[in-house]
């Protein structure tokens, strides 16, 4: 299960990736995992607020859609459009494949790092 | 093969003659442009290659079909006869009252038994389904408050054990929804229920028996509660069969109630439709009913519009034809036959439990109603062998599978419902193929994990399907 | 009586011993005594197969099977052919659940995968579903479906029939979307009317084409008017004319439903019909119902699953835009025996002929004495009005066996024709017509 150091972690298995004024969002390869073959996603528009705990995408495989709780409050910036073409890109590159870029954004600091999500991750099996 | 790739230019069927009037030419503005493909096949290659489509289905009339919470009891052929009548398929929908007033008498005779069968006090034919029934029944819910002039009640209390159709209904009908989770017995939590109930409940939408085929029997504390918070209480009929002519939803409280005639009573399901949905109600919600009821005696039959009807939820009157078969076997059955039909679904069932308890793990102890679930995980964390292979497993059985991974608080479930009318002999191989299948899940899981072998098609990859959807013939190709 | 239960009084007792019980009154030991029934329900005794279908019959034998029927309204009788009624009668297709074990429903995925080909073929379209209840159901989820987060209203033609309108309207009795019915003008949408009514929060545009009265509508005019304000362009249509009349693609549709009923169902009563809707790629996941789709076993074969299903009631719960679970299979597959059976030549053989009988009537009826209401194109339904009263004239063609056009108000009538209706048979309604009028006390 690959964890990346530079990047932020939520429970609900979200990551963070800070990239000048931009907040990066996206699952874990943990989440990835769990949730099977990916075979679409629905993204927020650009502009829509997001908050912290709560849904603002959700992923679906052929039996199941859950959804994506936003580890950041801010406002979406820019949405993953080959994400919609390309879903299984989730499944390849979960760190590569970002949801949204979000800005104006904070709550990040409350995040884990790359070490205690890989604690988090070993308690929960 | 797809029947346009069998097409051939200029082939057909003579089906009509020459047009005897002069024909008339379409304003160019209107004409169409674009070429009509369909296909160009002879009488007999349609033939061929529907009856060669047919061989590819498996239906209850074909073998055993336990699949839980669908009912798939046999579907009489004297229903077929009955709904083949001319004086029945010929007969327009906005013909004069004067002239269908057969067509009107069935309505009539359906409501009546369907309201002694259930306990309520008036009912529609109108909705299509059971989904399109569940609609109808929370409108009736919504036009009732609005019509008290109660505006606060904008939810509908939905047990996670529900059908999926549930919530989503409630939704549909402008709800939200609130979930409450169910005991460690499967049945409504009743401190949860307390704590959910208040004056913006409109109502609970049960199944009851519930889906875990257990009968809940603190029913009335259960709709008493909701009563006492001033909601209504919403019977999802879709097990019905376990409990007609022992006990009626208008004597455990409820106030609406939708039917799946497709289910209970015995008519064809088609491949996934047409069903039939009516929805009865006490005597509060019959003024909110559809536009089309029937009133009047013989001879003098009509239809007439109750006082503050929700309008209409589809065209005409519901699926007559697929009604009038449902009506047909309340008549062959009768009273003694309806309640020998739960007796009998009933007895199969707890009979195959009884005897695959030894070897599955039964996600509830104790005698079940017309369906049980058994829960696999533990034989797949033995075996790696998972519901699913057990269920393509029968497939090579000649024995379609139980419903899967419903309901969703079961892991690894198969949910069994084998119906009256299946013979003692069909149960017993049915019961040894399943102890087979245990046993090769111990001994051999790998065959159980290629399996079906036997099928027109092995397992599909349904990931493939969804990621990059082929949804129709491409004529261009 | 006639149960259908193969266990004789002494195999299920036996049962009973095997599994535990002693009498079935253990089995339903969770029931509350005080629920239960304490006495048989009221209803007649079983009957015997026999006593059943003589009964049946006699109810049938109440109801009266016109030799002709002029009447359209939304239910059409059209030829079917023998082969229809043969294939729907295979028990494998009727007695089949909802085709979730694809291995062996590969029978029915293929019809169904058929039928969105053919339903795509007609509309224009790029995605059909696998249906849904009836044409007017097929409106109203079409209207749901293109709700927006600030567009909540729906603007639907007067001229759509009386049966999709009141469905629209209790769904939106539900799911709480503003419609706003657009009214009519000279038997069309007034179009004045629309350009007023659009603004940022309206959804979409519904019309019916060719319209209840039989007129063809300025689609084109319409869905560009629609797409200006950035609403969806709904069309509803009889999927027999779509042979001629333009696809709803070619007007410029987002989304295109109807009932098939004219493709192969019997009048019935009403039903069971089917509901067709066909959309573009754009749109394909905002589409309700089932959808088949196509794809590979391990070895490589084609096959057809169930797809998409994430957007469903089954998986998405309170969160899926609609609740419907089924479609009309069975119906699916009465249009696609019937469209394989006519073919395009076939089909258009029956748009043409209904078509030329409808105006062949109007003219004769006009010569007979009635006006004709339609001032532009028609299709094969129209409007008549005049100087007899709607239901003398109705008697008088019922009086003959003839089931004549449906009155809308004392004077007016809303006539059809289907390549069903004979030359012979049309001019005896002329003739009765003729009488009629002739006699009248204006």
């Amino acid at each position: 299960m690959e964890i990346r150091e530079n990047l932020r972690y939520s429970e609900d298995h979200e990551w963070v990736l800070i990239e000048d004024d931009m907040a990066l969002v996206g699952i874990t390869d943990y989440a990835q995992s769990e949730l099977g073959d990916l075979v679409f996603v629905n993204l927020p528009e650009e502009g829509d607020e997001v908050v912290v705990g709560e849904a603002f995408a959700d992923v679906e495989s052929v039996k199941a859609v859950s959804d994506v709780l936003s580890p950041v409050n801010g406002t979406v910036a820019e949405i993953n459009e080959d994400l919609l073409d390309a879903p299984e890109h989730i499944n390849s590159d979960p760190y590569e494949a970002w949801f949204v870029k979000v800005q104006d954004f904070d709550g990040e600091k409350d995040l884990m790092s790359a070490a205690e999500y890989q604690a988090y991750i070993d308690g929960l099996s | 093969m797809l029947i346009f790739e069998q097409s051939k230019t200029g082939r057909g069927t003579d089906v009509l003659g020459a047009c005897d009037v002069p024909l008339v030419q379409l304003d160019v503005a209107h004409k169409r442009a674009s070429t009509l493909h369909l296909a160009e096949v002879s009488e007999v290659d349609v033939d061929r290659h529907y009856t060669a489509l047919a061989k590819k289905c498996h239906g209850v009339n074909d073998g055993f079909y336990p699949l839980g919470s669908c009912t798939m009891k046999y579907n009489p052929r004297l229903n077929e006869a009955v709904a083949n009548l001319p004086g029945f398929t010929d007969i327009h929908p906005l013909q004069p009252a004067a002239s269908v007033q057969g067509a009107l008498a069935v309505m009539q005779m359906l409501e009546v038994a369907l309201c002694e069968i259930t306990g309520m006090d008036a009912l529609t034919l109108q909705p299509a389904a059971g989904a399109h029934g569940e609609l109808t029944g929370l409108l009736l819910i919504k036009a009732y408050y609005q019509a008290r002039g109660d505006a606060k009640r904008r939810k509908i209390i939905v047990p996670d054990s529900a059908h999926g159709t549930n919530p989503a209904s409630a939704t549909m009908a402008g709800y939200t929804i609130v979930n409450v989770a169910s005991g460690p017995d499967g049945c409504v939590d009743l401190s949860a229920l307390e704590a959910a109930c208040n004056e913006e409940v409109a109502g609970l939408m049960l199944t009851n028996p519930n889906t875990v085929g257990l009968f809940d029997k603190n029913i009335r504390a259960i709709t008493e509660l909701v009563h006492n918070c001033g909601g209504l209480c919403y019977y999802d009929g879709a097990n019905l069969n376990a409990v007609m002519g022992q006990v009626r939803p208008g004597d455990m409280g409820f106030d609406v109630v939708h039917l799946n005639l497709h289910k209970t009573f015995s008519t064809p399901h088609g491949g996934g439709g047409p069903g039939s949905g009516p929805v009865g109600c006490k005597a509060i919600l019959a003024d909110f009913l559809p536009n089309v009821r029937v009133a009047g005696e013989d001879g003098a039959r009509h239809f007439m519009r109750p006082a503050q009807s929700i309008g209409e939820v589809k065209a005409f009157y519901g699926n007559f034809l697929v009604y009038l078969r449902a009506l047909t076997y309340i008549l062959s059955l009768g009273a003694e036959g309806i309640k020998e039909a739960s007796e009998n679904a009933v007895l199969n069932a707890n009979y195959m439990r009884v005897a695959l308890a030894d070897l599955y793990k039964m996600a509830y102890d104790g005698t079940c109603m017309h369906e049980f679930v058994m829960d696999l995980s533990e034989l797949k964390k033995a075996t790696g062998v998972s519901a699913l292979d057990i269920a393509k497993g029968l497939l090579d059985n000649g024995i379609h599978p139980p419903t899967m991974y419903f309901p969703l608080i079961v892991h690894e479930a198969l949910m069994i419902e084998p119906t009256e009318t299946e013979s003692r002999e069909t149960l017993d191989a049915a019961i040894q193929v399943f102890r087979d299948l245990y046993r090769a899940a111990q001994e051999s899981a790998d065959t159980l994990h290629a399996a079906p072998q036997t099928t027109p098609v092995g397992r599909l990859d349904e990931v493939q399907a969804a990621r990059k959807p082929v949804l129709r013939y491409d004529f261009d190709q | 009586m006639g149960g259908y239960i193969p266990n004789t009084t002494d195999e299920r007792q036996t049962m009973l011993a095997a599994s535990g019980y002693d009498t079935f009154a253990e089995l339903f030991a969770d029931i509350p005594d005080d629920l239960k029934l304490q006495t048989p329900l009221d209803l007649p005794a079983g009957k015997s197969e026999c006593e059943v279908r003589q009964l049946m019959r006699d109810l049938a034998a109440q109801n009266r099977v016109y030799r002709e029927i002029f009447r359209g309204a939304g239910a059409y009788r059209h030829y079917i052919p023998a082969m229809v009624t043969n294939v729907l009668a295979k028990e494998n297709f009727q007695t089949a659940y909802t085709p979730y074990q694809a291995e062996i429903s590969q029978g029915i995925l293929q019809s169904i995968f058929e039928y969105q080909t053919m339903i795509c073929d007609l509309t224009g379209m790029d995605v059909s579903n696998a249906s849904v209840y009836d044409g007017a159901n097929a409106a109203a989820e079409a209207i749901a479906m293109c709700r927006g987060r600030k567009q909540h209203k729906a603007l639907v033609a007067q001229t759509a029939s009386p049966a999709v309108r009141q469905t629209i309207a209790t769904y939106a009795f539900g799911n709480e979307m503003t419609i706003v019915e657009i009214p009519e003008k000279d038997g069309r949408v007034d179009l004045a009317a629309l350009e007023a009514a659009l603004d940022e929060s309206v959804a979409c545009v519904y019309i019916q084409h060719p319209n209840y009265y039989g007129n063809l509508e300025e689609a084109a005019k319409i869905g560009e008017l629609a797409h200006a304000a950035k609403a969806k362009f709904i069309m509803g249509v009889n999927p027999m004319t779509l042979a001629l009349v333009k696809s709803p693609r070619e007007y410029g549709a987002d989304i295109a439903v109807g009932d098939g009923q004219p493709l192969g169902l019997p009048l019935g009563f009403g039903g069971p019909y089917l509901g067709f809707m066909a959309t573009t790629q754009k749109l394909m996941r905002q589409l309700p119902g089932r959808i088949v789709g196509q794809t590979t076993d391990a070895g490589g074969k084609t096959g057809y699953v169930l797809t998409l299903q994430a957007r469903e009631q089954h998986i998405r719960r309170e969160k899926a835009s609609s609740n419907i679970c089924s479609n009309q299979a069975l119906c699916a597959l009465a249009v696609g025996v019937y469209l394989s059976t006519m073919g395009p030549g076939g089909l258009r053989q029956v748009a043409e002929q209904s078509m030329a009988k409808a105006h062949y009537l109007a003219q004769a009826l006009v010569d007979a004495g009635l006006a004709l209401e339609n001032t532009g194109g028609f299709f094969h339904e129209f409007v008549t009005t005049g100087p007899v009263r709607a239901e003398v004239i109705l008697a008088a063609l019922d009086a003959a066996g003839i089931l004549g056009g449906l009155a809308l108000d004392e004077q007016r009538i809303l006539w059809c024709c289907t390549e069903m209706n004979s030359k012979a048979a049309i001019d005896e309604v002329a003739k009765i017509v003729r009488e009629v009028c002739a006699n009248a006390d204006i």
